[in-house]
């Protein structure tokens, strides 16, 4: 794959900020907002997909695929690992809502803006997946930026 | 509060803890890796053997995820459950015992036959149980979509898992297959959800109006199930993933083919058991299952690559589990002994099936794994270095055949028996086709482990000691099964088929 031309360089990275920041926004607001941790994560994926067309085989570089797929898997296994945690209860259990630890307020009565720091275990299960979507996309499209034809294909 | 009250969430969690803690002690180091994964698959196994013996001895379990405690299946002030709940009834605990039994021999094959202990595979492995664990004891159709993808998806992976140009290809049709009856499940699902407004199998069984469009989502259901257990109009993916995959994953792959089977089940009975159509829907399961057993074993007899052979015989022998628990749908109440004993049949024929076809596909594997072929033509006289293989071969053989000291004459006599009252032509055509198999594997036997010697083969070894192990375990059960026949069809398999037939028990299970 060629690299693109200086201008585009340029642009992409200008871009590529304000995508990640939305990205992120996106994915901690996913218990108030549409959207969440998967919407936010293929926002971020696409970040790096900008860059990847914009800078052609250069970009190969730029990531480390297997610190990405580490990260992947200890998000998944974090998941994993919060949902057992509510086994005091049952399996899943949102044991942070209204404890008024991390995001444990409750919700307050009325229509008024809304409060992030709400609704327990589901914004870290959402980062989590956040964390686990962009990884895993970003991982597909470098492999994908990495074929070479097999050279089995057509026999 | 002891575990045991949470062992039907565990059964989801630890197959998907130790699946991504693979993956991430691969990358850290290999020792700890080489110990996460036994550890791993003997907390999982152990898991679903308990969970199943405890509902055997106790009764059906329900489990509500995420609730203030797990019996707790309706919120408050509500009157339909929007939590996941999963109900393990006594049919769900058989396919866990089931599936517990195949991924041990799986698992304790795949240490030497995959030669370096690869993370990636052992991860795909774990959430292939996930996969099928959840499809057995989900309650949420919603949920049973999503375990019929984790399922797809990582058997998929797993038949590629050897990369060559016939793996890919063979994997790449069962992911479409599977592409396309998980969204025929999906729009069923949304058909349904879109009239009742709730995703409960039980809680839905209650309210069913069976309108036209049910009859359309039942259709739906019914027809991409029966694709992806591997029944014969849409078969055409099973010869290619069965014979392309790794030994060990071809041997899971029959018990996914199964939990498949268990779902179209579950949904004929415990979903639309009340449709007062449903004797349709049985006379359909019951066709496909006679087309299936027939033209099955047919395409298996001309077949030369031994794999390929056994995946057609698998599709026949999936024909005998549709035609028994057809039956069982046509009459549908206990009162007729004869329903009840072909469901017992075809349900018995199951867990038999799980272990003889996968039985048969380790010592293709063990022949493959020795020799490099896969030709019968180019194999001979075996049976002279690889002795304990040709014995695990001949009771895999018998059994399939439904020769007597073996489990598959036991299932098979039930549903002969039970099938001739119905109609002696579906107990004469089920007879044929067990003739034709055993012609079939006479062959096989003949011309893989009898004969001369080949030259090309005299460095021929018997294989590793855990393969021969894992081997040795099925045909153990195989024997067992088949000596014992009333114990295993009193202790867990009429509970099981009472299960599928009482559908008002598995709704008041909700409470």
């Amino acid at each position: 794959m060629r690299d693109m031309s200086k201008i585009v360089k340029i642009t992409a990275l200008v871009v590529l900020a304000p995508l990640i920041t939305f990205g992120l926004y996106i994915i901690a607001h996913g218990h108030l907002t549409p959207g969440g941790g998967f919407q936010g994560g293929v926002i971020i994926a696409s970040c790096f997909a900008l860059l990847f067309i914009a800078f052609g085989k250069q970009s190969k570089h730029m990531l480390n695929k297997e610190l990405l797929s580490v990260a992947e898997s200890l998000a998944l296994f974090g998941f994993v690992f919060l949902a057992l945690l509510g086994l005091r209860k049952s399996f899943l259990n949102n044991f942070l809502a209204n404890s008024g630890a991390m995001f444990g307020a409750s919700v307050p009565f009325g229509t008024k803006e809304a409060y992030i720091n709400t609704a327990g275990t589901i914004p870290l299960m959402n980062i989590l997946i956040g964390l686990e979507v962009s990884c895993a996309l970003t991982i597909i499209m470098l492999l994908m930026l990495n074929e070479k034809v097999s050279k089995h294909a057509g026999k | 509060m002891s575990l045991l009250q949470h062992s039907v969430a565990l059964l989801i969690a630890f197959p998907l803890a130790f699946a991504f803690l693979t993956a991430i002690t691969e990358k850290l180091s290999a020792k700890v890796k080489n110990i996460v994964v036994p550890v791993g698959m003997l907390s999982v196994v152990c898991t679903a053997f308990l969970t199943s013996v405890d509902v055997f001895a106790n009764g059906t379990k329900v489990y509500t995820m995420g609730a203030e405690l797990p019996s707790i299946t309706m919120p408050a002030k509500l009157a339909i459950p929007i939590r996941i709940v999963f109900i393990v009834d006594a049919f769900s605990a058989f396919m866990l015992l089931l599936s517990s039994i195949v991924a041990t021999a799986a698992f304790l094959y795949s240490a030497s036959f995959i030669r370096e202990a690869q993370a990636k595979y052992y991860s795909l492995l774990f959430l292939m149980l996930a996969g099928m664990f959840g499809l057995a004891c989900t309650a949420d159709l919603f949920n049973l979509f999503v375990f019929l993808e984790v399922l797809s998806i990582s058997s998929a992976a797993l038949i590629a898992f050897f990369v060559d140009f016939k793996a890919s290809e063979a994997s790449y049709k069962y992911l479409i297959v599977s592409s396309l009856a998980s969204l025929m499940v999906l729009l069923a699902v949304g058909i349904l959800y879109a009239q009742y407004d709730m995703l409960n199998i039980a809680a839905l069984a209650k309210v069913l109006r069976f309108s036209f469009v049910d009859i359309i989502a039942l259709a739906l259901l019914v027809s991409a199930l029966a694709m992806k257990a591997g029944s014969v109009p849409m078969h055409f993916w099973v010869p290619d993933a069965y014979s392309r995959a790794p030994a060990a994953i071809t041997a899971t792959l029959v018990v996914a083919s199964q939990s498949c089977l268990y779902a179209l089940f579950r949904v004929s009975f415990s979903l639309f058991g009340a449709f007062p159509l449903i004797h349709i829907i049985a006379y359909a399961i019951i066709l496909l299952g006679i087309l299936s057993m027939f033209i099955g074993v047919t395409m298996a007899l001309p077949q030369k690559d031994i794999k390929r052979l056994m995946a057609y015989h698998a599709i026949s022998q999936t024909g005998y589990m549709l035609l028994g628990v057809g039956i069982g749908l046509l009459v549908g109440n206990t009162a007729n002994i004869y329903a009840l004993k072909a469901m017992e049949g075809g349900i018995f024929h199951i867990i038999n099936h799980a272990l003889y076809k996968g039985l048969l596909f380790l010592t293709a594997g063990a022949i493959i794994y020795s020799t490099g072929k896969r030709n019968l033509d180019e194999l001979s006289g075996l049976a002279r270095r690889m002795p304990a293989t040709t014995i695990f071969f001949i009771t895999g053989a018998a059994a399939i055949a439904g020769l007597p000291p073996t489990n598959g004459f036991a299932s098979k006599l039930l549903i002969y028996e039970s099938s001739y009252i119905f109609n002696p032509l579906f107990s004469i055509i089920a007879m044929i086709v067990s003739i034709l198999t055993l012609v079939s594997f006479v062959k096989v036997f003949c011309s893989a482990f009898l004969g001369p010697e080949l030259k090309a083969l005299s460095n021929v070894k018997e294989v590793p000691k855990p393969m021969l192990f894992a081997m040795g375990m099925l045909s153990f059960f195989i024997i067992i099964f088949g000596l014992f026949p009333d114990i295993v069809l009193n202790t867990i398999v009429e509970p099981a088929a009472m299960a599928l037939l009482n559908q008002k028990a598995y709704i008041g299970a909700l409470g």
